[in-house]
């Protein structure tokens, strides 16, 4: 999972079946200080997450699946599972080079 | 999922079984501001209504092979939907 910050939406009407009647989202990628990288996701939307919000992103296929219900599987991997309300870290750790925001 | 925009089609007389009546194009991914990134890429049309100079959007990896009606097919990248609108707009 990452953090992430909405900053857009998608519409299509032609898509695969997986996504009929979920919200589409543009998610950019955020570091730990909170600032966006270039990386950024198409995620599918189960909390009303807005534009501008800080969102938690599950960035892996069985899970999405799960959480979508998409039986038995189905061509989606990025889910928007929470809204942040507040994200802290210990920079000292990072010291060590093995945290990272993804 | 990415955003994309479709360049070219591609075809193949010679496939591996399961690939046979896939559509093939060749897609350019698109970073956020949908300015080229990256390498093109040729992905199969899990929509099968996509065509050149369409805006994408596409999935890569495992979940690749899972999006067109036979599954587990030899895929890597496929086109799950064709963009109407990206708002705010770039």
């Amino acid at each position: 999972m990452y953090i992430g910050q909405v900053s857009g939406t998608v519409v299509a009407t032609i898509k695969h079946r997986v996504f009929d009647g979920h919200k589409l989202l543009l998610v950019e990628r955020l570091d730990l200080e909170g600032s966006a990288t270039p990386r950024y996701d198409i995620a599918v939307d189960t909390v009303q997450a807005g534009i501008g919000d800080r969102v938690l992103v599950l960035d892996e296929g069985n899970s999405a699946r799960q959480v979508l219900k998409v039986e038995p599987w189905g061509p989606v991997r990025c889910v928007i599972v929470g809204i942040i309300v507040l994200a802290m870290y210990l920079p000292i750790f990072s010291l060590a080079g093995n945290i990272r925001a993804d | 999922m990415q955003l994309a925009t479709v360049i070219g089609t591609l075809v193949a007389s010679t496939k591996y079984p399961g690939l046979e009546g896939v559509k093939l194009l060749i897609v350019q991914p698109l970073d956020r501001a949908q300015q080229p990134q990256g390498e093109p890429v040729v992905a199969a049309d899990a929509t099968a209504q996509a065509g050149p100079g369409e805006l994408v959007f596409i999935i890569a990896s495992r979940e690749a092979a899972v999006a067109l009606p036979e599954t587990f097919v030899p895929v890597d990248h496929a086109i799950v939907g064709i963009v109407d609108e990206v708002d705010p707009a770039a």
